[in-house]
């Protein structure tokens, strides 16, 4: 998303103006087909009455909305509760992505400074690094941190042998694994946004503040930090949007007890079992929370662009 | 500039984080990648080297099934990256070289779409989709739903690509009585080339990889290498699997590092 802002910008010549609409109706065409259309779809069938064996009947309801918030009992003739079981569920999932969010900070802040003040030659090589494990799998990739994190994992027996612990650390089916493995599925949407920000930043800057006997770190906290800042709120909502909605790391790593969105949703999907009104409604209501969310950073970042020039 | 304790660009431990940030992104692929050699039918216990595991892919009881989702796989990969990677460079071609105008803004919008939806929303919304046309779930809805979501990844290497030539040779070119089109496709796609083929590595990954999207419009019965697996998985991790993770992860990494060095090199000047 910050990537595409960037190449969002001004056009560099017209040279094939007349022809612009053909050469953007493809484009036109199969994303609006085929993305933007379903999307209003889904929100269509968010309003509709469940079928029993799967799928819709054509009828308005607002009984999706209605059970994803109420509880009304058995029978559905109860007085109306506050329903927490899938605002639980929401919530644990904004949790786990925060904390997601606030480790890949913390390990990635410092990669990427460090990497944007290498000289220049070696710098790609840096990032190239960070970005190669990001382009393997998905779902390799959680494979493999679930088999590393194992009671009989590498990582158990590599800790026991050197005697660290006495008997193996359980961290597969816990929010830890689930965190981590979030973590490990976006860090480099983390380091390269704010890689990019570090990189731009003037040095001369932290020197000035240097040479009137400012520490180090008060320099980095007090000058570069808010320099940097929109690259680090970009790069946190890389990672948080992202996790927020994942379905392999809480499945594989997390276990029944560690449901998130994604589970929820995919849940109402399968089989016969599930109730796709309610599927679509608690999808429209990830969308809404990720929409909003971008158009906060979109609006602030216009903000400091404002700012800056 | 000062180096040593002076150096006020460099911060004590940032070093440090960014060697064990390394080793976090690499040590499960490589302790999966060391396993899937390893001669035992258990996970646990290491009996040496052995290319047992490589050969059950191909030859085991499952091998039907692993050949099959592969074969789907790639057919996907191929066709789909081909699609968007031509979809791409013509939308880039509108946006980058078509002036300005009113829709420029709507369009780039639409284009990094698939960017912005949450996967699990974009797979619900295609299922839904489908399914409300009377589409039958099958090769043919993967194939479609991955075209569309690969647009965005083709077409971001594609116009920054773009971005980067002037079109002085193109003038040149129509100067000297060359048409639009011969301009178009004589000097600006061979230009282009670096950027068309990172893009189509990209989105060739992006289509080979995609788990939520596939598993949600496939249909029963077809399967795809993530889904096969994923499948294998939630019966207990297996070493056939390590074996085929290792090859697809190679896969990824052949690929992603011929992009880099593609879109590195720079013909135009």
């Amino acid at each position: 998303m910050a990537a595409g802002a960037a190449s969002g910008g001004s056009a560099t010549t017209d040279t094939y103006a007349e022809a612009k609409t053909w050469l953007l109706m493809p484009a036109w065409v199969t994303i609006g087909i085929f993305v933007l259309a379903p999307v209003l779809m889904m929100l269509v069938y968010s309003f509709l009455t469940k079928e029993f064996r799967g799928g819709v009947i054509w009828e308005f309801s607002l009984s999706a909305y209605d059970q994803f918030f109420f509880d009304r009992g058995l029978f559905g003739d109860d007085p109306p509760k506050i329903e927490w079981t899938y605002i639980a569920i929401f919530w644990r999932s904004i949790w786990q992505a925060g904390a997601a969010t606030l480790l890949s900070l913390v390990i990635g802040f410092p990669t990427a400074y460090f990497i944007a003040t290498q000289p220049e030659k070696t710098r790609a090589m840096w990032v190239f690094l960070i970005t190669i494990p990001y382009w393997v799998n998905l779902l390799i990739r959680t494979v493999s941190m679930k088999f590393l994190l194992r009671d009989q994992g590498p990582l158990n027996d590599f800790l026991l042998s050197i005697g660290i612990i006495d008997s193996p650390l359980h961290i597969v089916n816990t929010n830890f694994a689930v965190q981590l493995g979030l973590f490990y599925s976006y860090l480099p949407f983390m380091v390269l946004p704010i890689y990019a920000a570090v990189e731009r930043y003037n040095f001369s800057l932290s020197e000035a503040a240097a040479d009137l006997y400012a520490t180090k770190w008060v320099t980095l906290r007090r000058i570069l930090l808010p320099a940097v800042k929109p690259g680090v709120i970009a790069g946190c909502i890389l990672v948080f949007v992202p996790s927020m909605g994942s379905f392999l790391a809480p499945d594989l790593l997390g276990g029944a007890k560690n449901f998130m969105i994604g589970s929820l949703i995919e849940e109402q999907f399968k089989g016969n079992a599930g109730n796709w009104p309610f599927g679509a409604a608690a999808s429209m209501i990830l969308l809404t929370m990720v929409l909003i969310i971008l158009m906060i950073f979109a609006r602030q970042q216009a903000k400091a662009e404002k700012g800056a020039s | 500039m000062s180096k040593g304790k002076y150096d006020i660009k460099s911060f004590p431990g940032f070093r440090a984080i960014t060697l064990l940030c390394l080793f976090i992104l690499y040590a499960p692929l490589l302790v999966v990648t060391v396993y899937s050699f390893n001669d035992s039918q258990s996970l646990t216990v290491w009996e040496g080297l052995s290319w047992r595991w490589y050969a059950d892919v191909f030859t085991g009881p499952e091998s039907g099934k692993f050949k099959e989702a592969a074969r789907n796989s790639f057919v996907i990969a191929i066709v789909a990256a081909t699609t968007a990677t031509i979809i791409a460079t013509l939308a880039a071609t509108a946006m980058v070289r078509g002036g300005k105008f009113k829709l420029r803004s709507i369009s780039f919008g639409l284009i990094s779409l698939p960017l912005m939806v949450p996967e699990i929303v974009t797979a619900v919304a295609v299922l839904i989709f489908f399914n409300s046309i009377g589409f039958e779930r099958g090769l043919m809805t993967i194939l479609i739903s991955h075209i569309a979501f690969c647009i965005p990844f083709a077409y971001l290497p594609i116009s920054a690509r773009m971005q980067g030539i002037e079109d002085t040779y193109e003038q040149a070119a129509m100067d000297l009585y060359a048409t639009k089109r011969q301009a178009f496709t004589k000097i600006l796609l061979p230009l282009m080339m670096p950027g068309i083929i990172s893009g189509f590595l990209l989105a060739f990954i992006v289509s080979l990889d995609d788990f939520i999207i596939t598993n949600f419009v496939k249909g029963a019965g077809v399967e795809t290498l993530p889904t096969a697996i994923f499948g294998s998985v939630k019966q207990g991790l297996k070493p056939n699997i390590m074996a085929i993770s290792t090859m697809l992860l190679s896969v990824s990494v052949v690929m992603v590092t011929i992009s880099y060095f593609v879109s590195k090199s720079d013909n135009t000047k």
